[in-house]
């Protein structure tokens, strides 16, 4: 990883890193070769570590105050929300921190399936990718239920009613997952250790993700390897450190406009009715990260079926390295794929709209196509793309000319399929 | 000339946004810090009233106030005197009876040892006033350490009477 | 450049579609709309409004409907009603509570002091039904954020007491509501005219009070609401600031390897 011979400059921190390395790692980090042509679409990644951290440190803090059990906990945070100094604040970062960190990592994956940062040599990059976000889902949907309103208790009954699916063994998992015959306190007080858990498993595999991805180093918008570092590259600090600052900042404010004029805009008002186990909620629906998911789950008419899609969606996207047969990285280069994958866009926020709706009528035929779709696209359409796709020359290397869309270049290299 | 110039635009530019972002990491830190200071309710419990119309000569009542024990006490005459005959150069923190109960019928005190923060309890100890367990701290009718690993006297809370039978403490 | 505009039309499709998502096909009336003073980027509450609106919530609808998650405190505290602290606390020594238990192990009942939670009309959810023909007449604290709609929900639900289409058979208790989800509710109208004699001499219309007791309500559900329309103003203009900063900073950066970026 670093052949950096790095000495520092100082005795002190010559015999501290000769004991830990943090002094190295630290040059490594500022020194790391990345490619100069990344676009805005790369500033993600800093971004969700951001977002991590924002979460984990108001998440702390919330905890200090919020009280994990069922006849208390919905007025625990009314109490944050009116006594605690700037509680109002921390508890709408928080809970809007959710909604921006998943904008974020949607963002971040589909830059990811457009500029083909998931493909050789870069798979265990994404599938480790893969089980942040399946443990980002999780971390999400028990924090929900913490606020133990009528949406945090019904979204839970619903989710993990669904493990009664399971044959023979069904009701016993859920049982055992509820703590009793429902869901109640023993259910709430386990969601909030594993909610507290959970982001610490996550902050772990993020280093993996980040260690990772410095073994071949970064992708870049017209997905060739880097060939000249000296040409090609610029070092981390400062230029790609300002450059997500600055997008960072965006974020940011886009961010507090939700804080501070519409924190609960992204949310349900049904949640802030305490949680009643007599009455269910006309429309039960997750937040709108998950809605994909739900639609999927609740377009197939078979419950044990249902469950199956719901996880066989996220499967798909965890082998796509192995689904998307390409050669070429970028969808610059794959004028054909490019429309696919506008059209998978276009889908998974449809499905998210269905999800909304109730599963009837039309709506429902929609949620089914939509399903449909999604598991064409990886496992049928992708494929075939890569042995039948025409693509467009790629260029020398990154820093020869040019970047406009379908540049026509001199030479092939051995990376085009003809 | 123009190399003198740069650098002090360039500068000026990258210490300007120092400058604003270490504000804005000020603002963004400070409700993370302030959140652990007494909430709204927590403070709205900050003086409590008790009403002393039960209390006989002699008796005395505990409440709870800030979470601590506040000892108010009803003196007889002879408590009183014993307390204000008490030469200062005896004592090991030494305070006026007069200066702890401006109203000398009334002994109003954080029930709290200055030793190591035990409960003293009531009638016990060398010097008619109380004793704590503990480490073996003797207070006086005044409340005054007298003998003892304690410090100073038990403290005198802020605290008036808002009527003749109830008093507002904190 | 088209990239972005792919993006940007569709955040546009999503936040168009956003606000009919659930509620669609439910109930196809609009709701009455008002100018709430609240509203906005630099929102605020009447105070007089305020005022007024808890002096109708008091009298007409504390009898049913508590508001556990209040204190008495915060009627004195910026950004409310701010009645001074003399007032808050005569407002609060009109209501008892139960205490305790005392020395003898004795609940006993008191006035209830600043630092105390509003009095609850009922013990319970249990008592509160019973009394009401089997339904609860919910609590109040945050009723505003409860319900889709908001503010403009409950201003028109309490103004919308019709009567019945032909077709609409209503059993005993039951009401028609021309905004109600559901068209059926069992509170009867709360409001007439000259229910409630304003302390500071309004007249007290069914509109007027309405929109006072919503008022009332909105505070109730988002007490810090102008802190947080105040700081948010501030934070969203220093975070611009800080981005054009960053902005030029980062063209300046860049300047030394990028002749033309």
């Amino acid at each position: 990883m670093s052949d950096h011979n790095y000495v520092p400059s100082s005795k002190l921190g010559k015999w501290f890193n000769d004991r830990l390395p943090l002094l190295s790692l630290s040059a490594h980090l500022r020194e790391y070769p990345t490619p100069k042509n990344l676009n805005y679409w790369w500033t993600f990644g800093g971004i969700l570590t951001f977002c991590l951290f924002g979460q984990i440190i108001t998440g702390i803090v919330l905890a200090m105050h919020y009280v994990a059990q069922a006849d208390l906990a919905f007025e625990s945070v009314e109490h944050i929300m009116r006594d605690v100094n700037y509680g109002w604040l921390i508890r709408y970062f928080h809970a809007n921190g959710s909604s921006m960190f998943f904008l974020a990592v949607y963002i971040h994956i589909f830059r990811s399936l457009y500029y083909g940062s998931h493909k050789s040599p870069r798979e265990v990059i994404w599938i480790i990718g893969m089980i942040i976000y399946f443990l980002m889902m999780m971390t999400a949907f028990m924090g929900y239920v913490l606020p133990w309103g009528q949406m945090s208790f019904w979204a839970a009954t619903v989710i993990t009613n669904l493990f009664s699916a399971v044959p023979f063994i069904g009701e016993s998992i859920t049982n055992w997952l509820w703590g009793g015959y429902a869901v109640d306190s023993p259910t709430l007080t386990r969601f909030y250790a594993l909610h507290y858990l959970f982001p610490f498993l996550i902050l772990g595999l993020v280093i993996l993700h980040i260690w990772a991805l410095h073994i071949p180093g970064n992708n870049n918008p017209v997905g060739i390897d880097v060939k000249k570092p000296s040409k090609d590259t610029v070092p981390f600090h400062p230029y790609i450190v300002i450059k997500d600052l600055f997008a960072l900042l965006v974020f940011l404010t886009l961010f507090a406009f939700f804080v501070f004029y519409a924190p609960n805009l992204l949310g349900h008002p049904d949640n802030y009715i305490e949680a009643n186990p007599l009455v269910t909620p006309t429309h039960i629906v997750p937040e709108w990260y998950l809605l994909p998911f739900y639609a999927i789950l609740r377009s197939i008419p078979d419950k044990l079926l249902g469950v199956v899609a719901m996880f066989a969606s996220i499967f798909v996207l965890i082998i796509l390295p192995w689904l998307d047969t390409s050669k070429i990285r970028s969808a610059i280069f794959r004028p054909l794929y490019k429309q696919f994958y506008w059209i998978l866009v276009l889908d998974v926020i449809v499905l998210g709209y269905m999800g909304a709706l109730p599963p009837e009528g039309i709506y429902l035929l929609i949620a089914r196509v939509a399903t449909a779709y999604y598991f064409i696209h990886f496992l049928v359409i992708l494929p075939v793309l890569g042995s039948k796709e025409k693509t467009i020359p790629l260029p020398l290397s990154i820093s020869e000319p040019v970047l406009n869309e379908a540049s026509d270049v001199v030479k092939n290299n051995k990376m085009n399929t003809e | 000339m123009s190399e003198e110039k740069k650098p002090k635009r360039r500068d000026f530019l990258y210490t300007a946004s120092y400058a604003v972002g270490a504000v804005g990491i000020g603002a963004a830190v400070w409700p993370l810090i302030d959140q652990m200071n007494p909430d709204s309710s927590v403070k709205a419990l900050a003086s409590t009233e008790v009403d002393v119309s039960l209390v006989e000569p002699g008796k005395s009542i505990t409440v709870l106030w800030r979470g601590k024990p506040v000892f108010i006490k009803r003196r007889t005459q002879e408590e009183i005197s014993e307390a204000r005959a008490v030469n200062l150069d005896d004592l090991i923190d030494p305070e006026k009876d007069e200066d702890r109960a401006k109203n000398p019928e009334w002994l109003v005190m954080l029930g709290v040892c200055t030793h190591l923060g035990c409960v003293p309890l009531e009638d016990k100890g060398d010097y008619n006033g109380w004793f704590c367990p503990c480490h073996g701290s003797h207070y006086d009718t005044s409340g005054r350490i007298r003998k003892g690993p304690a410090p100073e006297n038990m403290q005198i809370p802020k605290y008036e009477f808002v009527s003749s039978n109830i008093i507002k403490i904190g | 450049m088209k990239f972005y505009f792919k993006i940007i039309f569709i955040l546009f499709i999503l936040f168009t579609f956003n606000n009919q998502k659930i509620e669609a096909g439910e109930n196809n009336k609009e709701f009455l709309k008002v100018d709430w003073s609240f509203k906005g980027v630099f929102g605020k509450f009447d105070r007089a409004s305020l005022q007024r609106g808890y002096q109708v919530y008091t009298e007409v609808c504390a009898s049913c409907h508590s508001m556990k998650l209040l204190s008495y405190r915060n009627l004195a505290e910026k950004g409310g009603p701010e009645f001074s602290k003399e007032q808050a606390k005569a407002i609060a020594s009109n209501f008892e509570l139960t205490d305790g238990p005392n020395s003898d192990g004795d609940m006993f009942t008191r006035s209830a002091k600043l630092s105390d939670k509003f009095v609850k009309p009922y013990q319970n959810i249990q008592e509160a039904k019973a009394s009401n023909g089997g339904a609860y007449p919910p609590d109040l604290s945050v009723l505003v954020k409860a319900r889709s709609g908001g503010a403009n929900y409950v201003y028109s639900v309490l103004l919308g007491y019709d009567d019945p289409p032909s077709d609409v058979i209503l059993d005993d208790g039951v009401y028609y509501n021309t905004y109600m989800t559901g068209n059926k509710i069992m509170m009867p109208n709360p409001l007439s005219e000259g229910l409630v004699e304003y302390n500071d001499g309004t007249k007290a219309t069914e509109e007027q009070m309405t929109k006072d007791v919503v008022t009332f309500l909105a505070w109730a559900a988002e007490p810090h609401l102008e802190a947080r329309h105040k700081i948010g103003f501030k934070a969203i203009i220093y975070l611009l600031i800080l981005s054009i900063l960053a902005y030029f900073s980062m063209k300046r950066l860049w300047s030394r390897i990028e002749p033309e970026v």
